[in-house]
């Protein structure tokens, strides 16, 4: 977060200045548990995090669970079943920092391309007793249930982003995850264009950096796994897109897979201009 | 006909058939830390270092237009048969990232540690003349005020530059209209044209420096007049080739902040940054400082950043050009027009990069036609 962004300022942890470690959760709702691997994935940084925090729940690395309150709670999925509902107010009302980490948490997830589906007709398809199921017709975001502090975008999250800005958190320090595209880091990084070169559709314009362009950097067009950057031109690119021969559905299964709408929200929403 | 010359009308020209030319680049690497050339990588070429003379690029040409770039094999082995790529002299003397400071917590008191100055030895294969003059536009944002950037002195100190002339200038590139090329002009220690004749690739040098005529009289022989009217012929043709021009008065987009064509461009502009990261004269930058987990070490390191972004503007609490139009406006008059107020020079050499890089293909010699035209009254 910059200078200049409204969001709510951040509730630093008391616990920081009280000298005793920070208690940290992990929350886990409908999601593939990528982005908790990532936190594992983290090796030589994770001895490090847990030297300054005390763990507090975290089901995909410990069976233990403590009760709240909590300092940081790090929440990955989305809500899919009224019980997720119930558990999510609960976890934010025992939460000072509530940060949700992947594209399930801050936008649906991969599972959220059921919306908009006959949900009946699915779990009929698939379970054999589809009266167990109870679940809700979209799979949604957590921020559309509860206040979030902060957002890490990604499928998964990346595994600096995440050590940087637990480090800024415990140690009352700016965070500023970028806002810029995808672009800016194929550059920085030295990843040759796949658009401009191989006119390989990328959706690296429209996207969110922070993961120090990952694809573009094997050769491979930007899935959109972080999600709208600032103000993305989505009508924009997809003009390129049709002039290099892809066609308005394939542009719109592209800009669906990780993000579910939040693409298409951003360009009925008008594009380059706020 | 204009010929080239060396500095101070060093009329001298050398000849380097195929073992000269490999003995200059070995001697190069013997002579600095990095040898840095063009090379394929994922069908581009790119500026990377040399680790022997067989990496550079071989029998590439290439076809550049607005928002697409392909590169071809050809049947010459020619090594400067293609215009510009993506990086500039800027990526090595004004990096993508520089590291700034190192503060570390030792007994309750914070040292700061300035980060050394890279003081690697550089010789860079195969820059054009609009790099050359970016790099002179370049020194003067950096260096010429109150405050000279410490960091690019150093980079650029000790810097060899073999410099090309264009025979062969992309569809993109608009360096005559802007003041330079296709000649190799100024800046160089050496400078070469490259000639064909069927599998023979020869070149023409000429010295810049007393460095560049130390180096060519190490490795090479005068050339025959013959020869070198050839390459004089080959250069000069090359700027009648050139398909985009930039007005003279462009500077004067700078008077119509109100044009509609400001809007327009917005609608098709993706504020990605991928022209002011490729320019070789945009030095914009923002400082990251990062904390380690325990608190007892804090880094700040420079970074690119973009007047397409939207918080690069942000001041005072609040981004202040917000839409798309303020910021695409803020880039190109800057560029054209007020760079003039600041540096008394325009900051565009006409390389064309941005034109190509553009993922959505602007081209700011369009753009720039059409903020001149006056605006249509509505009937
Ligand atoms: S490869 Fe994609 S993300 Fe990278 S510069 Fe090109 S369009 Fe942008
Ligand atoms: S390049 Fe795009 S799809 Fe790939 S990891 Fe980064 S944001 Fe995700
Ligand atoms: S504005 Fe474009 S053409 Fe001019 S110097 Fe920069 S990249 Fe090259
Ligand atoms: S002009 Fe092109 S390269 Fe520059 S920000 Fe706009 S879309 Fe990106």
């Amino acid at each position: 977060m910059r200078i200049g962004d409204r969001r709510p300022a951040i509730d630093w942890p008391t616990a920081i200045e009280q000298g005793a470690p920070p208690t940290l959760a992990v929350w886990k709702f409908a999601s593939c548990d990528g982005c908790q691997l990532t936190i594992l994935d983290c090796e030589d940084q994770l001895l490090a995090i847990a030297d300054r925090v005390r763990i507090a729940y975290f089901p995909e690395a410990t069976s233990g669970s403590v009760d709240g309150p909590y300092d940081i709670s790090l929440v990955e999925g989305s809500i899919t079943t009224p019980g997720d509902r119930e558990r999510i107010a609960e976890i934010r009302q025992a939460s000072r920092l509530l940060v949700t980490i992947g594209a399930c948490a801050t936008a649906g997830g991969i599972q959220a391309l059921r919306n908009g589906a006959d949900i009946e007709e699915f779990t009929s398809i698939v379970y054999a007793q589809p009266s167990y199921i109870d679940v809700l017709a979209d799979s949604t975001p957590i921020s559309d249930h509860v206040t979030v502090d902060l957002e890490l975008r990604g499928c998964p999250i990346d595994p600096g982003q995440l050590v940087g800005v637990l480090a800024a958190l415990l140690n009352r320090h700016l965070v500023r995850p970028p806002t810029t595209s995808v672009c800016v880091e194929c550059k920085a990084t030295g990843a040759a264009c796949v658009l401009v070169a191989s006119a390989t559709p990328c959706l690296g314009p429209i996207t969110q950096g922070g993961c120090g362009a990952l694809c573009p950097g094997f050769d491979r067009g930007c899935y959109g796994c972080f999600g709208p950057k600032e103000h993305p031109n989505v009508t924009g690119l997809r003009r390129q897109f049709a002039a290099i021969g892809v066609d308005d559905d394939a542009t719109d299964r592209l800009l669906s897979t990780f993000n579910v709408a939040a693409f298409a929200d951003a360009e009925q929403a008008g594009g380059s201009e706020p | 006909m204009h010929h080239p010359t060396g500095a101070d009308g060093d009329t001298r020209r050398w000849h380097l058939d195929h073992i000269a030319w490999d003995r200059l680049v070995r001697q190069l690497m013997t002579d600095v830390d990095e040898v840095i050339g063009p090379v394929m990588r994922s069908g581009v070429v790119r500026l990377r270092r040399l680790t022997d003379v067989g990496d550079l690029a071989i029998g590439v040409v290439d076809a550049q237009d607005a928002g697409s770039y392909r590169a071809t094999g050809s049947s010459m082995p020619t090594r400067f048969d293609h215009g510009p790529g993506p990086d500039s002299l800027k990526a090595i003397v004004h990096p993508a990232e520089t590291p700034v400071w190192t503060i570390r917590r030792r007994d309750g008191e914070l040292r700061v540690e300035p980060a050394p100055p890279d003081t690697t030895t550089r010789a860079v294969i195969g820059v054009r003349d609009c790099d050359l003059r970016a790099l002179q536009v370049l020194e003067r944002t950096q260096t010429s005020g109150p405050h000279p950037d410490a960091s690019f002195a150093a980079r650029r100190d000790g810097f060899v530059i073999v410099a090309v002339d264009c025979t062969r200038p992309a569809a993109t590139c608009f360096c005559t209209s802007t003041g330079g090329g296709p000649a190799a002009s100024t800046g160089f220690d050496i400078a070469l044209t490259e000639l064909a004749d069927d599998a023979d690739v020869h070149y023409v040098a000429r010295a810049g420096s007393a460095r560049g005529a130390e180096l060519l009289d190490l490795v090479a022989n005068r050339a025959d007049p013959a020869v070198v009217a050839r390459a004089d012929i080959a250069v000069a043709s090359a700027a009648d080739v050139m398909v985009r021009t930039l007005p003279d008065h462009a500077r004067t987009i700078v008077d119509v902040p109100d044009h509609a064509r400001w809007a327009e461009v917005a609608e098709r502009c993706l504020a990605c940054g991928n022209c002011t990261a490729v320019c070789p004269t945009c030095f914009c930058t923002d400082l990251v400082d990062e904390v380690s987990l325990d608190g007892e070490t804090s880094t700040r390191r420079r970074t690119w950043d973009t007047c397409f972004s939207e918080q690069y503007s942000a001041l005072g609490g609040e981004p202040y050009r917000r839409s798309t139009a303020s910021r695409y406006r803020q880039w190109l008059t800057h560029k054209l027009g007020t760079w003039w107020d600041q540096f008394d020079e325009s900051g565009c050499v006409g390389c064309g990069r941005c034109i190509t890089w553009c993922p959505v293909g602007i081209d700011l010699t369009d753009e720039v036609a059409a903020l001149l035209q006056p605006e249509a009254v509505a009937p």
